[in-house]
């Protein structure tokens, strides 16, 4: 939204009666509740909040040092939106839609500098529209009306607003247009252009929410392997500082097999962001080799911009997922942190003196969490196609304790509980990812595709290794009594095929060339193999070898290297064999 | 600029005056007692009718009488070169006797948010000669690493130890992206003892390191609210120095704890609804606009890197003070009462201890090939012998296999060879990771699961593997 827009009412606009931090009250302002506005001589970007009596209460997007009372407040007549069309992929915003590389230009500065507004794609670009109607055709709001090649990964659908009626087609053209132009005209005078706004607080309808049954694949082993999301589905990703949310977030930004990727960084750390800046241009789709920003919309509100930006961001984040989704994509929001979007809805609402609910955050805390979570989903769009939003939000709990209200809420509502552990993280155990707390709720009607797709018996090897892990928790505990060497022969065996599920299979290192994407053949074979060395070496033991002598063989710790291996299938084929021969030569 | 006599309520560090003009939220305030004393402060909140001002000096002195000058400006911070060398007090003015300064700008302490795109990625490594450090948490150019430490630590031995050694040129080695960018600590003190200032300022003086310094004493028995503008002061200097002047800045800011009491003090007097432990809700934004000014910026030669320190309120991390730190900055570094206890120098508890930035700041060209590696698998050999530990004292170490006795044997020498350096000791990159291979080669080759063959076959020494025990310090 640029400042042109504004309405000339003059009778709209107030005067500061008071300021105090991000929180500004106005005096004779005409406005709606969450009508954007403009606020003091420097034309800050604020959004209604409260309004009583005569006075309304303003939060403030950007620094207010320096404001002060009797100066103006602007309003505008709109609620908060973002502006859709070509140029949001391939995009860096701040929460309220600035492009970042815009405004550095604009500002001439690396700070960022206050009261400068610039539009959240490029209004003066012109793109190359191919209409996928024809004069006479009839159309309905969601209905696609042409194409515009938007990056080299992505077809950008030209769709009839929802808010439009729709009615007959008169005229459309191919050609070069920027954004705001018309490009498609209908007969009941209604004119489409590449551009739309909406409202960020408000979910784009949809006609039907349907139960996800394609896994999110995310080329991570405990995921897919463990814990699957489905397309569609919601995720949060809890953990103390240090253990790891925010390379989580990076590899399935990076590696999810969806679509569209919409990465918020909310509250987070600058060098964070500029590193995905820096990386996702370089970086490679999986998919096609395309580069992965191609496919990526940044939203990056760091944890010194202003507050009610960060309140703002993930809305901003959820209405750019659920334009992509009305053109039929999968997109994928990562939102790192929620906590800190939770946060900043806390500091808002201690400014205004509201009733706090639980550990000082508002009593709306659980229903604004819901809202959000529940605008993602496996959707039937208002045109007929199917899209999808997933949802994954790292929360980032005070001093790892779950039981704070951000988590609780969260997971009253999310369907899949990734728990990172302080402790895993400690040992360099990564991605530190709890397997005793972790569920998924998606499981069982994700199944079918990995039968599909992968193995018959994902399922039941899935199953196997969450067996042998859970009696190793057991194991363990008795072990931490009388060591190890107390335990049955067959306990201790045990132990050790424990040990390479986690060292192997559910450890990746993010950092290495080959093992950072492991696609599911690779993780199942990689089961397959332990259970190879599981299955002989118990056969072992029953035929008398000594468990020493079991776990001292010399091709078992290969396994480790199997997430190494760029040619696994012929590796894991080898090891198989090799440590199926070197322990049925024991006996 | 119109001056009032018009103060209504004293309380706290607050002070409240009617006003008729608009006053901006965030200027400058004078107000003149009685006395002829003049207090400086800061407005808080600004309606049309009644401003809320926070009294850097305290409100002792200030009655309904005293006169209340609005500065018509936000705070702001004198900069220039010849800020290196000297010595100035919580709010900026020079307490050492020296010539005036001069500034070349005066700068808005509240600084603006960098923007995300222009930053620039920090990579560069940090030699801080501190094998703890360089070898399991190596620092880069631009990032933040706090100190999680708590009282009667060394906290401060460690600082200046890195300080002192990460201060060494690097010009040597020809690289032409240094050329002109030398090193500048400043150093902003929060609250903190006589004593404990003197201790900085004596090392400061005995290494010669205060000519490129700039220090900042605000100490225990000035006023608190001042420590609110101090760390802003300081890192206003550093920007200029980093951004405008080319010079890679190390900032240490002692003690953090001491700047979020005054937080908290001045939340209580404006009767703000208190989050966690009495701390304000808004502790984690403001917080973060100090420590998010650390870092490099696209096009500029200088850096600005942190190390503030906090000394854990009954050494537990979950207090919101370390807690809202650490998920703010990039790693922590925690220093180990039990570890001090059994002498080690510095006491740095490396399993806790984390840099988020290392991964990328280390390896071939920029360290060594091998040293990712090599850390890994030393943290996972360490935590193994942690684990052992709390076993042997069950069961003894004869109930123990082989190679459990070896991951023992190796956490004590860790500690006391890789660890234990002293604080006057300095060991560059190759000595640490040539300890770290000597260590390791206390375990059987199979059980290094972490690094690559090639590195195994280069590094690994074959004699080693041969001895028993390892005469460890206990």
């Amino acid at each position: 939204m640029s400042k042109a827009d504004t309405t000339d009412a003059e009778t709209d606009n107030g005067v500061i009666q008071s300021v105090s931090g991000p929180v500004v009250t106005a005096r004779d302002l005409n406005a709606r509740m969450n009508d954007v506005v403009y606020v003091g001589d420097e034309g800050l970007m604020g959004e209604v909040i409260e309004i009583e009596g005569d006075l309304t209460t303003v939060q403030v997007y950007e620094e207010t040092s320096g404001v002060g009372p009797g100066e103006p407040v602007e309003n505008t007549g709109e609620p908060l939106s973002v502006d859709l069309g070509p140029g949001v992929l391939d995009a860096i915003y701040d929460g309220v839609q600035r492009p970042l590389d815009v405004l550095e230009g604009k500002m001439g500065s690396p700070y960022l500098d206050r009261g400068v507004d610039a539009p959240g794609i490029d209004l003066e670009e012109e793109w190359e529209f191919e209409p996928a109607v024809e004069a006479g055709d009839v159309v309905e709001p969601g209905d696609v009306v042409g194409v515009v090649e938007e990056t080299v990964t992505i077809d950008h659908k030209v769709m009839v607003p929802p808010d439009y009626e729709g009615g007959e087609v008169v005229a459309a053209e191919a050609g070069s247009f920027t954004v705001t132009e018309t490009v498609v005209e209908l007969d009941n005078g209604e004119e489409v252009s590449m551009h739309q706004e909406w409202p960020v607080r408000e979910a784009r309808p949809a006609n039907d929410k349907k139960t996800p049954r394609t896994p999110l694949v995310s080329g991570q082993r405990i995921l897919d392997g463990l814990f699957p999301i489905a397309k569609g589905g919601t995720a949060a990703i809890p953990g103390p500082f240090g253990s790891g949310k925010t390379v989580t977030q990076h590899q399935l930004a990076k590696y999810a097999d969806a679509d569209i990727i919409v990465y918020v960084g909310c509250g987070e750390r600058g060098n964070e962001m500029t590193e995905v800046i820096e990386d996702f241009p370089e970086l490679e789709d999986p998919a096609n080799g395309n580069p992965l920003m191609a496919r990526t919309s940044l939203i990056a509100n760091t944890s010194n911009m202003p507050v009610a930006a960060r309140e703002s961001c993930i809305y901003t984040g959820i209405t750019i997922a659920e334009y992509y989704r009305d053109m039929g994509y999968d997109v994928a929001l990562m939102a790192d942190s929620t906590s800190r979007w939770a946060e900043a809805m806390r500091e808002i609402s201690s400014r205004l003196e509201e009733m706090p609910g639980e550990e000082g955050y508002p009593a709306y805390l659980a229903a604004r969490l819901a809202q959000f979570y529940e605008r993602a989903g496996y959707f039937e769009n208002i045109n007929g196609t199917e899209g999808s939003v997933s949802a994954i939000g790292a929360v980032s709990p005070p001093g790892g304790d779950f039981s704070e209200p951000v988590t609780q809420n969260t997971l009253r509502i999310v369907k899949t509980f990734w728990a990172l552990d302080a402790d895993l993280a400690e040992r360099r155990h990564f991605p530190s990812i709890n397997w005793n707390e972790s569920y998924s709720l998606y499981k069982d009607q994700l199944d079918p595709w990995f039968e599909d797709e992968v193995a018959d018996d994902w399922a039941e090897r899935r199953q196997w290794a969450v067996d042998v892990l859970d009696e190793e928790t057991e194991l363990q505990e008795i072990v931490q009594l009388v060591g190890k060497d107390a335990l049955p022969d067959d306990q201790q065996l045990t132990l050790e095929v424990a040990r390479y599920l986690r060292e192997a299979y559910l450890q990746q290192n993010a950092f290495h060339p080959v093992d950072t994407f492991c696609p599911p053949e690779k993780t199942y074979l990689m089961l397959t193999t332990i259970q190879t060395f599981n299955d002989e070496a118990f056969d072992a033991l029953d035929a008398g070898v000594p468990v020493e002598e079991i776990v001292d063989i010399e091709s078992a710790p290969r396994i480790n290297r199997i997430g190494v291996q760029e040619d696994y299938e012929e590796y894991v084929e080898d090891l198989k064999a090799e440590i199926t021969e070197e322990l049925r030569s024991l006996y | 600029m119109k001056e009032y006599q018009t103060i209504t309520e004293i309380s706290g560090p607050l002070v409240y005056a009617e006003v008729d003009e608009a006053i901006g939220y965030d200027e400058i305030v004078e107000i003149e007692t009685a006395q002829g004393e003049t207090l400086r402060g800061q407005v808080l909140e600004s309606s049309e009718d009644v401003v809320a001002i926070q009294v850097f000096e305290g409100t002792s002195g200030i009655d309904r009488d005293a006169s209340v000058r609005f500065l018509g400006e936000t705070m702001k911070m004198p900069v220039t070169e010849d800020l290196l060398g000297r010595v100035l007090d919580g709010s900026g003015r020079p307490i050492d006797d020296g010539p005036e300064i001069v500034p070349e700008e005066r700068q808005d302490i509240v600084g603006a948010a960098i923007n995300p795109y222009s930053r620039e990625y920090p990579e560069e490594f940090i030699e801080t000669g501190v094998s703890a450090i360089d070898g399991m948490n190596t620092l880069v150019r631009g990032q933040k690493l706090p100190i999680f430490s708590s009282s009667g630590q060394p906290h401060s031995e460690l600082a200046m130890q890195i300080a002192r050694q990460a201060s060494v040129p690097e010009e040597e080695e020809g690289d032409d992206d240094e050329d002109g960018s030398e090193f500048a600590v400043i150093f902003g003190a929060m609250g903190i003892t006589q004593e404990e200032a003197n201790e900085f300022m004596e090392d400061f003086e005995r290494t010669g390191a205060l000519e490129r310094s700039v220090v900042f004493m605000n100490l225990a028995d000035d006023p608190a609210v001042e420590r609110t503008v101090t760390p802003r002061m300081v890192l206003t200097t550093a920007e200029y120095l980093a951004f405008e002047k080319d010079y890679h800045v190390l900032v240490i800011l002692t003690d953090m704890t001491n700047y979020c009491e005054a937080l908290r003090e001045i939340g209580a007097a404006r009767e703000e609804v208190p989050g966690r432990r009495g701390y304000p809700g808004y502790m984690y934004t403001d917080l973060a606009q100090l420590y998010e000014r650390a870092g490099r910026i696209k096009g500029r030669d200088g850096s600005v890197t942190q190390i503030p320190i906090l000394t854990m309120p009954g050494d537990d991390d979950t207090h919101p003070i370390p807690d809202l730190t650490g998920y703010i900055t990039e790693g922590q570094i925690y220093v180990d009462p039990d570890l001090n206890s059994q002498g080690l120098q510095p006491p740095i508890n490396v399993l806790p201890s984390l840099s988020r930035l290392m991964d990328d700041g280390i390896g071939e060209g920029l360290t060594r090939e091998d040293h990712a590696d090599v850390k890994d698998q030393m943290f996972a050999a360490y935590a193994e012998g942690e684990d052992l530990r709390d076993l042997v004292n069950i069961v003894g170490r004869e109930a123990l296999s082989e190679l459990d006795n070896k991951y023992l044997d190796f956490a004590d020498a860790f500690e006391s060879e890789f660890i234990d350096q002293g604080f006057e000791t300095t060991r560059d990159i190759e000595e640490t990771l040539s300890i770290g291979w000597d260590l390791l080669s206390m375990l059987p080759k199979d059980a290094l699961n972490r690094i690559d063959e090639e590195f195994i076959e280069e590094h690994y020494r074959e004699d080693d593997a041969e001895r028993e025990v390892v005469e460890a310090a206990d």
